[in-house]
């Protein structure tokens, strides 16, 4: 990307640098979020999980602040083509980044709802994988974003496939155990709970990777971009 | 519960009356303009301007100072022919015809092209002579009682008509600021021309009195072709359909509105918009 020019009003360009900040220390919570969130998981610890859930409190926060630096910037600064899409964009991740740190909080209380029960350490590896899948979709959205590169967006947009692929053998793998073992019910139903908010924090990547798109490029990413880019990968 | 209906219909009909802002490129073309070039003296002032204005749309042209867009309004209805050492190049035609054809009457041009311009400048005679002058002088009034009606509906349609009705031997120059620039619309179109041009007309204006004349804009745009020069970017997205970017005498970028203003292709449209220093 051409390094853009700065505003001749310094205060405006300081103001979408910061809004910029916002949203990357925002990611940066939120990855930490669901790491925590997972690892609370699979350790059963609660202290961790007592953490993660109060941090999301800080999400929300940033959320607001985020809300309110945009709201306050579209008022006063009238901004124009990328600007004005960057602070449209940023409303909108914040959002989505808002919505997988409530996530987070859920793999977290999960965790201590599996105290105390009889889990074999098999039936984790599912839900350890798909977190790293999950994970990665979140982190390299957020630098699509960041760094607005368009074809980092798409790649994002396409590999949600395999999360939800994921998301259908971890299904069938839990159920396996359940009808092996009805002992295992409840501990499988939790982890099935799991495996479908990691299936929506792919989901919100997916989002947050469309914003970067249309940010960088000023035009939303349609289904028919996807399937262009998918094939042209594959031939 | 009926009021929110209505409330709901209403919203629905102004959704359906206004015009989608790709249409404007779909109208049909009023004013050609190709290859324009203009030289004061020997320095050029503008370069290869090439454009099309739609018909009863409005189009603005946008750019820093000096960036020839006032220029090349003047250009569309031979302004700049007053002068001195001006000399224009290239074609600029309205409805097929060669606006600088030497065999061309300027003064029915100016007719059919009317101007408004920055500062508000009613004559020093009354609102009614203010607006009858130009009708008078073209022949377009038999009598007096048509005379009366031209002045009336010019009066009604610059959206006027109401705050001076028990007025109108009063003089032109007694009026606000914004109600003169109107008055100067009314006397524009009193003489029935088919395109409007505007230069600043709302620069010398009040944030109040130029929601008005840009309510009035949108109102005309339904009958004339308008042609607005400015400075406020928030105007040209407003009022206009099509904007032109123009910068150091050159077209740099022309297109719908919504698109400069959201998703230009040029950098330095883009740097401008933005504020960006360029």
């Amino acid at each position: 990307m051409p390094a853009t020019k700065d505003h001749i009003v310094t205060s405006y360009s300081d103001e979408l640098v910061a809004l910029a900040q916002a949203i990357a220390e925002m990611g940066g919570m939120v990855e930490v979020a669901i790491e925590n969130g997972t690892k609370s998981l699979l350790k059963l610890d609660r202290e961790l999980a007592d953490l993660t859930i109060l941090a999301d409190q800080r999400i929300d926060d940033m959320q607001r602040r985020i809300d309110d630096m945009s709201v306050s910037m579209i008022a006063r600064r009238q901004p124009m083509a990328s600007d004005l899409r960057a602070i449209i964009t940023a409303i909108h991740v914040a959002q989505d980044l808002e919505r997988v740190g409530d996530m987070a909080k859920q793999l977290a209380r999960r965790s201590l709802k599996l105290e105390g029960m009889n889990l074999q350490p098999t039936f984790y590896n599912g839900v350890k994988n798909m977190t790293a899948l999950v994970l990665g979709q979140i982190k390299t959205a957020l630098d699509a974003y960041s760094n607005r590169d368009a074809a980092a967006a798409i790649q994002v947009c396409n590999r949600d496939n395999e999360v939800d692929a994921m998301h259908t053998s971890l299904f069938r793998e839990l159920l396996t155990y359940m009808m092996e073992d009805p002992r295992n019910i409840t501990a499988c139903t939790q982890l099935l709970f799991c495996a479908k908010s990691l299936e929506r924090i792919g989901d919100h990547a997916t989002n947050i990777a469309e914003r970067a798109y249309y940010l960088q490029t000023g035009k939303q990413l349609s289904p028919d971009v996807q399937e262009f880019h998918r094939t042209q990968i594959k031939a | 519960m009926d009021m929110l209906a209505g409330k709901v219909k209403l919203t629905q009909q102004s959704v359906n009356s206004a015009m989608n802002p790709t249409d404007a490129l779909a109208r049909p073309i009023r004013l050609e303009a190709r290859d324009v070039t203009v030289h004061y003296g020997a320095k050029q002032a503008l370069f290869g301007i090439s454009i099309d204005i739609p018909d009863r749309a409005v189009t603005s042209f946008i750019g820093p100072s000096g960036c020839g867009k006032s220029t090349f309004l003047r250009c569309i209805n031979r302004m700049n022919d007053t002068i001195e050492g001006a000399r224009v190049g290239g074609s600029i035609k309205l409805d097929g015809e060669d606006i600088y054809d030497p065999s061309l009457d300027v003064v029915e041009l100016r007719a059919r092209i009317g101007m408004v311009f920055q500062k508000p400048n009613p004559f020093p005679k009354s609102i009614y002579e203010n607006v009858a002058y130009g009708p008078r002088i073209h022949g377009l009034a038999r009598s007096k009682s048509d005379l009366d009606e031209i002045v009336v509906s010019s009066l009604r349609k610059a959206g006027l008509f109401e705050e001076v009705k028990d007025r109108l031997s009063e003089p032109g120059t007694g009026l606000s600021g914004g109600q003169q620039q109107r008055l100067c619309i009314a006397r524009a179109i009193a003489v029935g021309p088919e395109v409007i041009l505007m230069d600043e007309p709302c620069s010398a204006l009040d944030p109040i009195a130029t929601a008005i004349i840009e309510e009035l804009i949108d109102e005309l745009r339904e009958n004339y072709t308008i042609v607005i020069v400015t400075h406020s970017m928030q105007q040209a997205a407003r009022v206009s359909q099509k904007t032109a970017f123009f910068h150091l005498g050159k077209l740099i970028e022309e297109g719908v509105t919504e698109d400069i203003f959201t998703n230009p292709v040029h950098k330095q449209t883009q740097d401008y918009i933005m504020g960006r220093i360029g």
